[in-house]
């Protein structure tokens, strides 16, 4: 997998690369509009991360430019605006996802997964893993080819922590997703503890071969057993 | 008390004071010319009595003012001093026309001697005075009217004309008034040809321009300073995580760290709450379209369904239709959402919420875990009750910026130990 990082900021390009490769991912980086364009019109990328508030030039044109060479949907807007003009017209010009900085690793590399997901398996939105497989249209949890009965918010948990399998997810960035934007309770990371319990119950009755370990008391991560 | 009915305060003392000095030296005035004409009529009565005296000897043994006007009295000799003619004012028992009985009279009397005959003789010649009880009394009553004309004259100038003098000023503190700074709306501006309004108007105007170029600076300057910030906290976070994730550090250390992420989580909640409340306030979220909002209260409740049972928190919801209203289905949500977290989260366990969405406005109830807040404070930025440190203090600030541009009216009360938050939804 080959991922471009388009992003003006070396020290942030740096630590998605970092977080990137740690995926096994094959990373590239740009810093400017022209080094940028160059890349993406010499080689193919299956995911492009592109802060469109580029130095002088918006990124709006590279995107642009992707379109006119007929490389379609696989580009992550990251932007600092957040406004909502920004999304709609990157979401029509091919991006495939809006992301405002600042954001956790786990929300970025949950994101990237996604596009690659949708880009290599076509359809099958299924995530698998160890005996368990997560259904993310029908919302189903089967482990050993048998479905487990699980809430809403759990399944959400779940997915979020397969998605970012073997990697650190803050309870923040577990609470920001499961709720959306705007958290600002400590209440939420009760509630998340509270999920977490039940998940790993559920997922040790049903004899799952994955676990979900407590890592500092600072956040969570998935593994294999 | 407006202006109108001031000045006609004022000028209605002083023209009192005006016009009782006037009647005071228009009664002296008037009896000095009253006396100089009846001691005119006299001296030419005393020549006509003098003249008529010489030839008709008779009249000369008139010694009493009953039959008529004068008298004479035989005196021993010419004295010299006396031979002047003195007028004096005096009072004699008189029956006027009309009297039943005598009544002491003013009367102006007229003293002379003349030679007839040899023999010197003193005339008396009187006539009646104007009384001036009656005089005064008279001038009273006719300086009253004329002071009740002269206020009601001034009153109707007032009203018709220095109304119609001051309508560019009313006009222009009617815009003035609703004139709100950040609302691009026009600045006050009225025509007149008075030069004050004119600089009245530049003045203000001038001020207006000033505070609203400030305003915009300001906000401008926090939007640059939240949105320059965003990069530099995605690093600080990113950066961090990677770094725990690393691992190999002991409990302390992790600890720590976690400490210092939960600050920048914090600072990025606090940026983004900010940004948001710029952004409302540039008026940058303008969709409009007709929203339900009991749609989007069902959404949120669900969305926070999990997390109240796990707190024990009951929701009920009682609703009235579907509550259309016409605006931005983001900030629609962010209002309901914003006011059912604060509901959920600030109550105590086993607590309830209690929402009813009425025809026109919706109201949300929780029960309170101390007494009440601040009416004039819970709206404002960064107000935090107590000891509540998680919070960013913007949450309501914001879901008051979103009513302030929709012109709805969000309010608070606190009643049977319930925290109450009511928007009424003006356009529905």
């Amino acid at each position: 997998m080959k991922i471009l990082i388009i992003e003006d900021e070396i020290e942030l390009q740096q630590s998605i690369a970092d977080s990137l490769e740690k995926e096994h991912y094959v990373v590239e980086s740009a810093a400017d509009f022209h080094s940028a364009s160059e890349k993406i019109s010499m080689y193919d990328y299956d995911c492009i991360l592109l802060d469109i508030m580029l130095p002088g030039v918006s990124g709006i044109q590279l995107l642009e430019q992707l379109k006119k060479q007929g490389k379609y949907g696989n580009v992550i807007i990251i932007s600092a605006k957040d406004s909502l003009d920004d999304k709609l017209t990157g979401l029509q010009l091919g991006a495939d996802d809006y992301l405002a900085k600042p954001f956790h690793i786990a929300e970025l590399n949950a994101r990237v997964k996604a596009v690659l997901r949708r880009k290599i398996f076509e359809g099958r939105n299924v995530l698998e893993l160890a005996n368990v497989s997560l259904d993310l249209d029908a919302r189903l949890l089967t482990v050993n080819g048998e479905r487990t009965p699980i809430n809403r918010k759990e399944f959400d948990v779940l997915n979020y922590l397969m998605l970012n399998k073997n990697r650190l997810v803050t309870k923040s960035a577990l609470a920001e997703h499961v709720w959306g934007d705007n958290v600002d309770q400590a209440d939420n990371f009760d509630f998340i503890y509270y999920q977490i319990k039940n998940l790993r119950k559920k997922l040790q009755t049903s004899q799952a071969r994955i676990e979900i370990d407590a890592v500092y008391g600072i956040g969570y991560k998935l593994t294999e057993k | 008390m407006k202006l109108l009915n001031r000045s006609i305060l004022h000028l209605s003392g002083l023209l009192l004071f005006i016009v009782g000095l006037m009647a005071v030296i228009f009664y002296i005035n008037m009896l000095d010319e009253i006396r100089d004409s009846v001691d005119k009529g006299l001296d030419n009565y005393k020549h006509q009595i003098i003249v008529k005296a010489q030839t008709d000897s008779s009249l000369l043994r008139i010694n009493n003012f009953e039959e008529g006007f004068f008298s004479f009295h035989e005196i021993p000799g010419p004295r010299k001093f006396k031979m002047k003619d003195r007028y004096t004012d005096t009072l004699m028992y008189m029956q006027e026309t009309g009297d039943r009985k005598r009544e002491l009279e003013p009367v102006r009397m007229l003293s002379t001697v003349f030679e007839s005959q040899g023999k010197y003789y003193e005339l008396r010649i009187i006539n009646s005075m104007v009384e001036e009880d009656e005089l005064i009394e008279g001038l009273l009553w006719e300086a009253f009217w004329f002071y009740v004309v002269l206020i009601a004259g001034i009153i109707v100038i007032n009203n018709f004309v220095l109304q119609r003098l001051w309508k560019p000023f009313y006009s222009f503190l009617n815009q003035l008034k609703k004139f709100r700074l950040g609302n691009t709306g026009d600045f006050p501006q009225v025509k007149t040809n008075t030069n004050e309004f004119n600089d009245l108007q530049s003045a203000v105007n001038t001020l207006l321009e000033h505070s609203t170029e400030t305003f915009e600076r300001q906000k401008q300057f926090i939007g640059n300073a939240s949105h320059e910030l965003q990069t530099p906290l995605a690093i600080a976070l990113t950066k961090l995580e990677l770094f725990i994730e690393k691992g190999g550090m002991d409990k302390m250390q992790a600890e720590e760290l976690a400490g210092i992420m939960h600050i920048i989580e914090r600072m990025i909640r606090l940026n983004k709450s900010l940004l948001m409340l710029t952004k409302i306030e540039n008026r940058q979220f303008s969709g409009s379209e007709e929203v339900s909002i009991t749609g989007v209260l069902h959404q949120c409740v669900a969305e926070l369904r999990e997390a109240a049972s796990h707190k024990k928190v009951a929701i009920h919801v009682e609703e009235n239709g579907k509550l259309p209203v016409q605006m931005d289905p983001v900030l629609a949500n962010i209002i309901i959402s914003n006011l059912l977290r604060n509901a959920v989260f600030h109550n105590i366990p086993e607590g309830t919420v209690m929402i009813h969405a009425g025809k026109n406005s919706i109201t949300i109830c929780n029960t309170a875990k101390g007494d009440a807040l601040p009416e004039d404070k819970v709206f404002t930025r960064f107000y935090k009750p107590g000891n509540e440190s998680t919070g960013t203090g913007l949450g309501l600030a914001i879901v008051k910026a979103i009513c302030n541009m929709y012109n709805f009216v969000v309010s608070y009360r606190f009643e049977n130990f319930q925290h109450c938050f009511k928007i009424e939804f003006s356009n529905s």
